[in-house]
């Protein structure tokens, strides 16, 4: 279970990238996760509304776009997708190959922001 | 209420602090010319066995020493202390897994001059250390026969971070029905073309072919390294 110190690397990641735009509040942070990127989307979900907490990125959503794994086939010349994580083989012709093009992305891809115009309390 | 909400895009990666640690580290061990091996594997598959092996033998012709995780207690730590190398044991608390920045730490002491291999074992887990570079040349995972066959399909994401498989406890293989082609054909399904060694730590059988592969590997590092330094462009 290391969702936790990912989700706070996530929530420094956007509070760092928030404080350099200046006056702006952080409504969502996008994420691309690959299949073999070792992290458990749920887990990571709860994680980090934990980690959000008492920082400015609290009641803020995280938006996760899962990506499958995806191989190069050495004999159909393209990207595929594997048949299945039990099967690292072109989805389409069945060729066995290790040459991973997708599936181990970890990355805050865009932020969701906007202007703090007044503080809602 | 405040203005229009906008997407700004950013593309970070959420490991990259790990990233760089784990890339300075590389530099460093490049530099200093030893090669790196980490081993990951379930608890309990005998990694420290198979590492006290391993140092014991590598010592007799090498500068060897050994870094190794675990949640509490040094008790890895002395029993390796047993193969005469140096040893630094790296308790993470409740941390599932070792990252580049604990290894940096550990190795504030130790002149990497001195050394021609370095092991890293990290803490037993096969998910969570699957994310981390630690900096190494080499990634070993461990499998033991009582295990079962079937791990590297439960398990194939850590079989993709790893560069190399052993099966270990193969004394055993009998005594547990164990099925070596259908634990072969396991990790060629998730991970085709993955080297795969099996031996005894216990009873020294296949040893000497794991032993042969990691001083190949050393080699080849180092003549790569003297062709790199003798290159007009090289930044050394």
């Amino acid at each position: 279970m290391h969702e936790l110190s990912i989700a706070m690397s996530i929530v420094e990641m956007a509070e760092e990238e928030a404080e350099q735009r200046g006056n702006v509040q952080v409504i969502a942070v996008h994420l691309k996760l690959g299949a073999l990127a070792g992290v458990v989307k749920d887990a990571l979900l709860s994680c980090y509304e934990m980690a959000c907490e008492g920082t400015p990125l609290e009641g803020s959503q995280l938006v996760i776009e899962e990506l499958p794994v995806a191989v190069f086939c050495p004999h159909c010349q393209v990207e595929r997708p594997v048949s299945s994580m039990q099967l690292f083989c072109c989805g389409e012709c069945g060729t066995p190959t290790a040459q991973i093009v997708q599936g181990k992305e970890l990355e805050v891809v865009a932020l969701e922001i906007e202007e703090w115009a007044h503080n809602p309390a | 209420m405040g203005s229009q909400p906008r997407l700004v895009e950013v593309r970070k990666n959420v490991l990259k602090q790990n990233d760089l640690a784990a890339r300075a580290l590389r530099e460093e061990f490049g530099a200093a010319g030893v090669f790196v091996v980490s081993l990951v594997s379930s608890p309990g598959s005998g990694k420290t066995m198979f590492l006290e092996r391993t140092l014991t033998l590598l010592r007799q012709n090498y500068r060897v020493a050994a870094l190794v995780g675990d949640l509490a207690t040094e008790n890895d730590a002395i029993r390796l202390a047993r193969s005469q190398a140096p040893v630094k044991q790296i308790t993470t608390g409740t941390l599932c897994h070792l990252e580049a920045a604990m290894v940096q730490n550990a190795l504030q002491e130790w002149d990497l001059n001195d050394l021609d291999f370095l092991f890293i074992e990290n803490v037993g887990n096969l998910v969570c250390p699957s994310s981390y570079d630690l900096g190494e040349n080499l990634r070993l995972v461990l499998i033991s026969v009582t295990e079962g066959e079937d791990k590297p399909l439960k398990y194939p994401t850590i079989f993709n971070s790893a560069d190399v498989s052993v099966i270990t406890k193969m004394d055993l293989a009998a005594a547990v029905e164990f099925d070596w082609h259908s634990a072969y054909g396991n990790i060629q399904a998730v991970r085709p073309g993955m080297q795969v060694l099996k031996l005894s730590a216990k009873t020294g059988d296949g040893m000497d072919e794991y032993l042969s592969f990691l001083t190949a590997r050393l080699s080849e590092v180092r003549t790569a390294a003297a062709i790199a330094r003798e290159t007009p462009c090289s930044s050394r």
